[in-house]
């Protein structure tokens, strides 16, 4: 950057600032800003244009507009707050240039523009690869948080598993359930799977084939499963769809399905005595001590 | 006719997007839960078609108002391979991808009115309508 154009930005610093933040407030009302309070506004207006000037006066030292940036990150202002305010600052500041000189010619013209550019540029740069490494750090950390509930296996009874299935099930989703429920069927030593889709908003001729060769799959390995949760609208949609489910039993609730694998391995749930026999009872047997 | 809007179809997750934008018309429209079931499941087999087959395209929504009658308006359009045999791929059971073979013709039964074009190398265009009962 040319020294004489940086002695320039430094002695009439405290002018650059001001006409920048006449220029920042008055787009404060028309976009992203509006709902952030006056005096926070004020003070990370402040902040944020120490850290231009720190840039220039470090030789172009990010220390300060690293911190700079995980703050505004953290308190997630838009990233085009930083945009939007680092273009006004190179304009405001190519304009205050160009009227410090008498006369204006293209060579000064070009070394202006170069200059404020070399110091902008690199704030930029920063500024918005810090954004959009925020951004693909939450979505990768999403991405994992929505694989861990991807294929749940629950063991409720000894032979009998349940698989519930919530939301939009895609390929690797699809991969995954085969997976879990293969892997779950043979630790489990499991006699009757149950997979529930109730959860699940649309089966369409994908999600059905991967059911199916789910469904397959559990036989082969000698285990029989049941289809539950089918809602009425999504029996329909696989009606008209002419999708066949023949293969494997289905039921419409958890609960009706859970009772037929009580049937296929051959239990059934009994209640207990009333309280009132159990009181006798045991009012027996301390007598018949 | 009135209200376009359109998705374009890229990747797998668009596909729900899609939907998303579908299912909320269909309930503004005024459908049942049934036929929203109907018309995202729709949305579904057509978007997937794109994304397997064509690679690129989008799906697009109109609402349509009559006086006599109101009704949601899809159309596929891609820029994919083409079909070669369109009858064939309206029979149930075929698929080139091994799947079940009951896409298209799943959603001509499950829409009321179904249109297809399709030129070789140039894409296909499908354009099915649903009307509120």
């Amino acid at each position: 950057m040319d020294k004489h154009i940086k002695q320039i930005a430094l002695q009439h610093s405290d002018e650059i600032v001001q006409m920048w933040l006449n220029e920042i407030h008055s787009l404060k009302n028309e976009n992203y800003t509006a709902t952030i309070s006056g005096d926070l506004f004020e003070s990370t207006n402040r902040e944020f244009v120490n850290v231009i000037f720190d840039s220039i006066k470090n030789h172009g030292s990010m220390e300060s507009l690293e911190q700079f940036s995980e703050k505004i990150i953290h308190l997630g202002w838009p990233l085009s707050y930083i945009t939007d305010g680092l273009q006004v600052f190179r304009r405001v500041t190519i304009e205050f240039m160009l009227t410090q000189t008498d006369k204006v010619d293209s060579a000064y013209f070009a070394n202006v523009m170069t200059s404020v550019d070399l110091w902008i540029e690199p704030i930029i740069r920063q500024l918005v690869n810090e954004y959009s490494g925020s951004w693909e750090n939450i979505v990768s950390l999403q991405r994992l948080a929505l694989q861990e509930l991807s294929a749940p296996l629950i063991p409720v009874l000894d032979d009998i598993t349940v698989m519930p299935l919530i939301g939009t099930i895609d390929t690797e989703r699809a991969k995954l359930i085969m997976e879990n429920l293969l892997d779950g069927v043979i630790r489990h030593n499991s006699e009757v799977v149950l997979i529930d889709i109730t959860g699940v908003p649309v089966v369409d001729t994908m999600v059905a084939h991967h059911i199916i060769q789910a469904a397959e799959a559990v036989r082969l390995v000698g285990a029989t499963c049941i289809l539950v949760g089918i809602r009425p609208e999504i029996a329909q949609t696989i009606v008209n769809l002419g999708i066949n489910l023949d293969k494997f039993p289905t039921k419409s609730s958890l609960k009706k399905g859970f009772m037929s694998a009580l049937e296929l391995t051959n239990r059934r749930i009994e209640e207990l005595d009333s309280k009132s026999a159990n009181i006798e009872s045991l009012i027996d047997s301390i007598r018949g001590e | 006719m009135s209200l376009q809007s359109c998705v374009t179809i890229q990747k797998e997750w668009d596909i729900v997007g899609a939907r998303q934008v579908g299912r909320d018309i269909a309930k503004k429209i005024g459908f049942g839960t049934v036929d929203q079931a109907r018309i995202a499941t729709a949305i579904s087999e057509l978007a997937r078609n794109i994304y397997l087959y064509a690679g690129n395209g989008k799906i697009c929504f109109e609402v349509i108002d009559n006086l006599d009658q109101k009704g949601m308006c899809i159309k596929a359009i891609d820029t994919g391979p083409g079909i070669q045999d369109i009858g064939l791929v309206m029979e149930d059971g075929f698929s080139t991808s091994g799947g079940l073979g009951a896409g298209l013709p799943g959603v001509k039964r499950l829409m009321d009115e179904f249109s297809i074009t399709s030129d070789k190398d140039k894409g296909t265009n499908i354009t099915t309508i649903k009307w509120v009962r």
